[in-house]
């Protein structure tokens, strides 16, 4: 499998020169192989083809210099004679020597050494090879409630969780190419929480592969888990102030995110269509719906025992399948469907699967104007089935009166003896959110979200209880590297009732801005 | 979970076997349609070509649709403009399409601003409070016609080097292009000598090497600093200053609202033109030279 080209000029194509017979045994071999072969042998002929075009290039630099030496001297010249002119009194004789359009720089100026760009890459002292880009994204918010467990009402890491002024993240960005291999990213997070302490994030950390052949992809390390749509996504790019219900339920604070590995896989259709499957660990905080350690002893009514990682399949794995397709000149959706299986610490050997839905939609006219007027529409639809391991706490009521009391050990101290069966908890929710940008910098949005789920032995159950949430909300981008949102969350939680909440919230962003991805 | 796994992977192995491809011509890409229209000069039945932005886009604000990254991911060739022009929406394109024949500084990726004179470079301190200037200069330099010869002349020897079955071809299109070019550009320069030192206000400053190639001067823009929405106070002073230079001719591109320019237009007593940014920006205008002969016209028309 070679990947130079030759003298020829051909250009490289991959898959013809590629063996069927390898890639169907077993394609992760082949592509660790391929990586090898790459990292080895660049080739003379690479080698000379990069002389060359240096050489072009170079060649072109001249050639632009040369020319503007001569406007510039064509300039003078013209200059000159408008001088002589006006001084024997006659008028100028041609207009092409009027002084530069407005706030046009001079073709000599163009000579001079160009400023720095904001999108330019950091250089890192000492290495001209090693480039970085670096972005810094503060958000924050100001707001209140009328709910006093602003902890519970809220459930992101990101959230506003109190009245007056919250600090959601000053995120930290650094990506660029490694190698011409791999390109790597890293967002690390500071943010003061309810209590005013400091907490640091790693949320994400990982290298990705630029150019596999058969159009694969592997990433590892860091990652937020490619599960539905606003999962792999942080805060700064989502469209409200605070994360989706239905996340906070089944993912927790901070998103799905872990140490692991993925590959993608882009699909041979004449469409869009990518497949994704991603080997995580499936414990700690971040993995809320498997092997997280709770921070109450009890998970839906069970004491919490993590059995550790016994086997490869007590990791956590998701996969995920994505397709989009242009439905005219001015709207395209983008359709995903994801699971997540994993081992879960609620029994001796019981799992949890995550299954969700999403869409995206979007119409934006082909007279747009700085990518406004726009519609879209995002919907993501979650199930969760988390098996649960019998137990009881009937053993603590020493004096077998049916409660426990009277200095009894009370485990969910509630004085009640429960007896409960190995079940499988079904919950369910979703968000739906349009978003209408009415004019340049302008956009309105709604979102509503809902969860629920069946009704199981341990009831009612904080963590699994219904509850419904709307919010509209209004931002201005004043450019893109700032914004302004003002947002109302009408909550309604099934035994606690309702409460208002409204939230300022605004963002700024210094250094590279990414491109958006769609 | 295992079996599972090891189907899957399977199943991935023989997709990519089956995944071959079937190509004769030559597959070119470019960002933007004016770049596409100059790509079919020089390529004609020779290359497939595609288009990602739309001639009536506001080609700053594309939005990275999928589709684009299935289109990047067969592309033999990629052309687009530089000078900073696709950066909010290029980059995870090319990264998702994972194409090695177009990424990084790939044989097949052309650059079209490289080794062109781009104006408006700036040479000060520069950082954002100045708006979304381009520190590598203004990227709309197809709209001075000289550029396409430049941007040709590395057009042609990249297709022909990587198609050396048609290179000839090119050549020869190479070649009827330049003579069209010099045919056309002497009409062009015939029809709008007339109209000399006409003094203008444009919305963002998309036409500025349209406006130095024949001889326009520029007045100011209805945008108070590129990107930057107008403010009223910003059209109070430019008002007075269009009328005290005699402005003639207020230029929009087609998809730029109209109520601003239009009352811009009015207080100064000059006329609103929509111009076509790029090919393919109104009707009838989706060849290199139509959109040319379109734009030379509407201002003929404008100035009688």
């Amino acid at each position: 499998m070679t990947m130079t080209a030759g003298y020829t000029g051909k250009p490289i194509r991959f898959r013809e020169t590629m063996n069927p017979i390898a890639l169907s045994v077993g394609c992760t071999v082949a592509l660790a192989a391929t990586i090898l072969v790459r990292a080895q042998d660049p080739g003379p002929i690479e080698r000379l083809q990069h002389q060359l075009k240096q050489l072009e290039d170079d060649f072109a630099r001249q050639q632009a210099e040369h020319r503007r030496q001569l406007e510039a001297l064509q300039q003078q010249l013209e200059a000159l004679r408008h001088a002589s002119a006006q001084s024997t009194g006659a008028p100028p004789t041609s207009a092409a020597a009027a002084p530069p359009a407005l706030g046009t720089a001079s073709p000599e100026s163009a000579r001079a050494e160009p400023a720095r760009s904001p999108t330019d890459p950091i250089r890192l002292l000492g290495n001209q090879q090693n480039y970085l880009h670096l972005a810094l994204d503060v958000l924050a918010t100001v707001g209140g409630s009328t709910a006093n467990d602003l902890d519970r009402l809220q459930s992101g890491g990101h959230d506003p969780r109190q009245r007056g002024f919250t600090l959601q993240g000053l995120e930290v960005v650094f990506d660029g190419a490694v190698d011409p291999y791999f390109r790597a990213q890293a967002n690390l997070v500071a943010l003061l929480d309810s209590s005013g302490e400091s907490r640091f994030e790693l949320e994400e950390a990982y290298a990705e592969t630029t150019s596999l052949p058969g159009n694969f992809q592997l990433k590892a390390g860091q990652y937020l888990t490619e599960f539905g749509r606003l999962n792999p996504t942080h805060p700064h790019t989502w469209a409200f102030v605070d994360q989706p219900l239905v996340h906070g339920r089944f993912f927790g604070e901070d998103g799905l995110r872990n140490p692991g590995a993925r590959a993608a896989w882009l699909m041979p259709t004449p469409f869009y269509s990518e497949l994704f499957l991603s080997v995580q660990n499936s414990h700690g905080e971040t993995a809320h719906s498997f092997r997280s350690e709770a921070e109450t002893e009890l998970r839906f009514g069970r004491p919490v025992t993590d059995r550790g990682l016994q086997s490869m399949g007590d990791l956590l794995f998701a996969p995920r399948a994505v397709t989009s397709l242009d439905l005219s000149d001015t709207q395209t959706v983008l359709l995903g469907a994801s699971a997540a299986f994993g081992p879960n610490p609620a029994g001796a050997d019981t799992v949890t699967q995550l299954y969700g839905l999403d869409l995206f939609w979007k119409w934006k006219p082909v007279t747009h104007h700085g990518g406004f007027p726009f519609v879209s529409w995002q919907t993501e639809v979650l199930l969760r089935r988390y098996q649960a391991g019998a137990f009881s706490n009937a053993a603590d009521d020493l004096d077998g009166s049916g409660a426990i009391d009277g200095g009894e050990l009370d485990q969910y101290g509630d004085g009640t003896v429960w007896v409960l069966p190995r079940e499988t908890l079904v919950d369910y929710g979703y968000y739906s959110q349009v978003a209408y940008g009415f004019r340049k910098g302008w956009v309105g949005a709604v979102r509503g979200d809902w969860l629920s789920g069946e009704r199981a032995a341990y009831d009612p159950d904080p963590e699994r209880e219904p509850r419904w949430r709307i919010s509209p909300s209004l931002t201005w981008f004043p450019t893109e590297f700032s914004k302004l949102r003002l947002q109302y969350n009408y909550d309604r939680r099934q035994r606690l009732g309702v409460d208002h909440s409204i939230w300022l919230q605004f963002e700024f962003l210094l250094g590279a801005h990414a491109a958006h991805k769609f | 979970m295992k079996p599972k796994l090891a189907l899957f992977l399977l199943a991935l192995g023989c997709g990519a076997a089956l995944h071959l491809p079937a190509r004769a011509e030559l597959n070119v890409v470019a960002t933007l349609p004016d770049l596409g229209a100059l790509a079919k000069e020089i390529g004609q039945g020779h290359i497939q070509l595609t288009s990602l932005a739309r001639g009536t886009e506001d080609p700053h604000f594309v939005d990275a649709r999928p589709s684009f990254v299935r289109v990047l991911n067969r592309a033999d060739v990629l052309i687009e403009g530089g000078a900073e022009l696709e950066s909010g929406w290029l980059p995870p394109l090319l990264a998702a399409a994972r194409n090695p024949r177009i990424l990084g500084q790939a044989r097949g990726r052309l650059v079209a601003s490289v080794g062109l004179t781009l104006f408006e470079v700036p040479t000060g301190p520069l950082d954002r409070s100045q708006g979304d200037v381009h520190a590598r200069g203004n990227p709309h330099y197809l709209l001075d016609p000289n550029n396409w010869r430049e941007v040709a002349a590395r057009v042609a020897p990249l297709f022909a080097e990587l198609d050396p079955a048609n290179a000839a071809a090119y050549r020869a299109n190479h070649r009827a292009f330049l003579d069209r070019l010099a045919t056309k550009t002497a009409d062009w320069d015939q029809a709008l000598a007339p109209s000399r030192g006409t003094a203008v206000v444009t919305y963002h400053k998309s036409f500025d090497y349209l406006l130095e190639r024949f001889g326009f001067n520029l007045v100011g823009t209805i945008e108070r600093m590129p990107g930057v929405e107008p403010s009223p106070a910003h059209i109070n002073q430019l008002v007075p200053q269009a009328k005290a230079a005699g402005v003639r001719l207020v230029l929009v591109e087609p998809n730029r609202p109209r109520r601003t320019p239009e009352q811009v237009a009015q207080a100064i007593g000059a006329q609103l033109v929509v111009l076509p940014l790029m090919p393919g920006g109104v009707d009838r205008t989706d060849t290199l030279f139509g959109w040319f002969d379109h734009n030379v016209a509407q201002l003929r028309r404008a100035l009688q």
